[in-house]
């Protein structure tokens, strides 16, 4: 067991060692200043500028950055359609995968384009070799969309007046060929070295040594993983995700997937201390993140340890911990911890079957996605959590009666009234969504066989896949029926608007803020880098989580927990 | 906004020649010269060839057993049983497990069957057993096959896994790997 508990140490300890120097590479990239890929990758990036006829010296304003940003997303959405409605002819398609409905490459596309993953197929059946690739490309470019968003931020804080803010193409572009690909190369071939496929062939089969026959996917694995970890997507080449034997081999494996998916979230807080010159304030940011990770965290690794109350009393031995959905390589703490992280950050890739997690376990799942800003994905996360900032120095403001200050700039009814639009907005699609499904369910008996579980649990599985749309998660508890019209649908359109509103709501934001004229820091200065500060974020967090999904929560897994002692 | 619109579809193309042609064809290069040439692990014995890391279903009392599995082991798919810890028909299943296990075991107590035997993967092709799930068999294996006790247990120490580095993860025993060298014990 010791073993199991100093994997987890590991993996976030190498995280945060990898985290904080990719932080500063990376604010030095969207400074513009000179690093280490430059005589590679400048030569390129003007090539591919020449080619599309975009000026990447051009600054934008907040508007148009935001004009780029949704005219690109809408185009791979379009693209993403059409590749997965026409697949069947198209080429490299040896399994002779069929085409996606409309209402699922609908569903499939938004998803990947906004960096969710939800996945109503599985890969093995739903996808030719070509789909996978530019799902793919989908995961490179939305990555690299919250990154140029959050860079958009990092402009726009710096202590003087403008409403230049850069290039949308410059900070994407750069996302891509500085971070995200030279990082996926050297993963995968961490990955090809041990044990993971890396081909074009059609299924393999076999006899196996009971001489049953059996089939084997396999496919471009190795190419897709580590994108698919670093860009905090988290869709599976297949339909068990990461708990996959090909998709993640063995415990190094899990190590690396862990590193990946965690140091790009880390090192864009960190990358806005350093580009700002506040690293106080990065630190700040960080902590309270990682407190509140860790109170999600630790539970579930206990619990998951201490295992299933109902199987104990059966009288086996409980002491491998909830075994169900879970992989014997990883055991039972890894995949507890991985349950947390994958879903503090948007990742939702699995190592294990989040439906099969102990009640409890399964609500802090939920609330890390409801929360969704201790780390957040790639670049948002950083966007989300500034919404708690907004509203942290505005009520604190209030009570000490000063003028509500950040970043020496003054925050006012507008920018407020943005803030809280936002931070509603993500309980309201969740919550709506679960009502209207729960309505349809209780109204139409044939509606219940959605629902892989009876009772409180079922509920939950309704609640997580709302949860896991708005917070661009992916991860599902996956016994939910949700390849139909009345899924696919739904949850699309709550994760276009929870991806897209709240992007643009921090970036509007972080533009009307560096429109106005910046206030020294005086005595009079409410401080936002103090540990003061800090506890006043979490307790905004806090209050509006609890307020907004306690009774959600004590229908679904807190009663689930009730039930089962 | 039209602008915007035909620079948009140009970096979009150029940008997945880099991510989805460019890279993917540099790792397929890579792959070629890896040991295992971007196969997955591949064990060949008597001319046939298994998966290191996809698991079998093994039900045959002369087989150390593997988990349960939600896809049956075909890894034409994957899935695990997606069961809430709560559902009563689960619980059942699992109590129907345990009730298989004992009569297949005679002689073993119950409170000696570890949960990983009862419970599903999370892929339905785990490979690996804990070490207790291969020791809580290894009478049932020694009576069936004529094999002395001590050779058994030699055989699956010679085969349990040990931590990362004896630092990191747990102990567990590839179940493939097992069968196979206790076929060729014989």
């Amino acid at each position: 067991m010791n073993s199991e508990i100093s994997g987890i140490l590991f993996m976030f300890a190498a995280s945060l060692a990898i985290g904080i120097p990719l932080g500063k590479y990376i604010a030095r990239v969207y400074a513009g200043e000179k690093t280490l890929l430059d005589p590679v990758m400048n030569p390129v990036e003007k090539l591919f500028f020449r080619i599309s006829g975009i000026n990447a010296g051009k600054e934008m304003n907040w508007k148009q950055h935001m004009v780029a940003m949704l005219m690109i997303n809408m185009i791979w959405f379009l693209l993403g359609m059409f590749v997965l409605m026409n697949q069947s002819w198209l080429p490299l398609n040896p399994d002779g995968n069929p085409n996606m409905s409309s209402d699922l490459a609908f569903n499939t596309s938004i998803s990947f384009v906004v960096n969710c993953n939800l996945q109503h197929y599985s890969g093995e059946t739903g996808l030719s070799y070509l789909g996978q690739l530019f799902l793919m490309f989908l995961q490179f470019v939305s990555a690299a969309t919250g990154m140029a968003a959050a860079a958009i931020l990092f402009v726009a804080l710096k202590e003087k007046t403008t409403t230049q803010l850069g290039n949308f193409y410059n900070f994407f572009l750069k996302s891509i060929t500085r971070v995200l690909l030279p990082l996926s190369m050297i993963i995968a071939v961490i990955f090809l070295l041990n044990g993971m496929p890396m081909g074009f062939e059609a299924k393999d089969s076999f006899t196996s040594l009971q001489g049953d026959t059996v089939q084997v996917s396999r496919g471009p694995v190795a190419a897709f993983v580590p994108i698919k970890h670093l860009g905090t997507n988290g869709g599976g080449f297949f339909g068990a995700n990461s708990a996959h034997p090909l998709e993640n081999p063995n415990y190094f494996t899990n190590i690396v997937e862990m590193i990946a998916q965690l140091i790009i979230p880390f090192a864009m807080i960190f990358a806005f201390g350093f580009y700002l010159r506040k690293r106080k304030l990065s630190r700040m940011i960080f902590a309270v993140m990682t407190i509140g990770f860790l109170l999600l965290a630790i539970p579930n690794i206990i619990m998951e340890v201490k295992g299933n109350p109902a199987i104990a009393a059966m009288g086996i031995d409980n002491s491998l911990g909830a075994m169900e959905g879970k992989e014997v390589r990883f055991g039972a703490a890894a995949s507890g911890f991985w349950s947390i992280v994958t879903t503090v950050i948007s990742t939702g890739s699995v190592n294990a079957m989040h439906d099969s997690t102990m009640p409890l376990s399964g609500m802090n799942e939920l609330l890390a996605m409801m929360i969704n800003a201790f780390y957040g994905g790639c670049g948002v996360g950083l966007l989300n959590f500034f919404i708690f900032i907004i509203l942290a120095v505005f009520i604190s403001g209030l009570m000490v009666g000063r003028t509500p200050e950040f970043m020496g700039k003054k925050v006012e009814a507008r920018e407020i009234k943005i803030a809280m639009i936002i931070a509603l907005l993500h309980p309201l699609l969740i919550l709506a969504g679960t009502a209207l499904s729960s309505y349809l369910v209780v109204n139409n008996p044939a509606n219940a066989a959605w629902l892989n579980n009876p009772g409180h649990h079922g509920f939950s599985e309704m609640l997580y896949e709302y949860t896991s749309s708005a917070a661009n998660n992916g991860s599902g508890f996956e016994g939910l029926g949700d390849n139909n019209l009345w899924w696919n649908i739904s949850t699309g359109f709550v994760l276009i608007l929870s991806r897209f509103l709240p992007i643009i709501g921090p970036v509007a934001i972080a533009g009307l803020l560096a429109q106005k004229k910046y206030i020294p820091a005086s005595a009079g200065t409410l401080k936002t880098d103090t540990s003061t500060f800090g506890i006043m974020i979490f307790a905004v967090i806090v209050l509006i989580t609890a307020l907004a999904f306690f009774p959600a929560l004590a229908l679904g897994p807190i009663a689930e927990y009730f039930n089962l002692r | 906004m039209k602008e915007h619109f035909f620079s948009a579809i140009r970096l979009t193309v150029v940008s997945m020649l880099l991510c989805s042609v460019v890279y993917v064809l540099l790792i397929s290069g890579i792959a070629t010269i890896t040991p295992q040439k971007g196969k997955g692990e591949l064990i060949t014995v008597n001319g046939k060839t298994y998966y290191a890391n996809i698991g079998q279903k093994f039900t045959d009392d002369k087989y150390f057993w593997s988990r349960p599995s939600a896809v049956d082991y075909n890894a034409a798919g994957s899935a695990g049983s997606n069961k809430g810890p709560s559902n009563p028909d689960y619980l059942a299943t699992v109590q129907a497990r345990i009730d298989t296990f004992l009569v297949h075991n005679p002689g073993v107590k119950k409170s000696a069957i570890p949960v990983d035997l009862v419970t599903a993967s999370g892929s339905g092709l785990d490979p690996h057993i804990s070490v207790l799930a291969a020791n809580v068999q290894l009478k049932r294996i020694a009576k069936i096959r004529g094999i002395a006790e001590p050779n058994l247990e030699e055989l699956i120490l010679t085969y349990t896994e040990k931590p990362l580095l004896g630092l990191f993860g747990p102990e567990r025993i590839n179940v493939v790997k097992l069968n196979i060298a206790l076929d060729q014990l014989k």
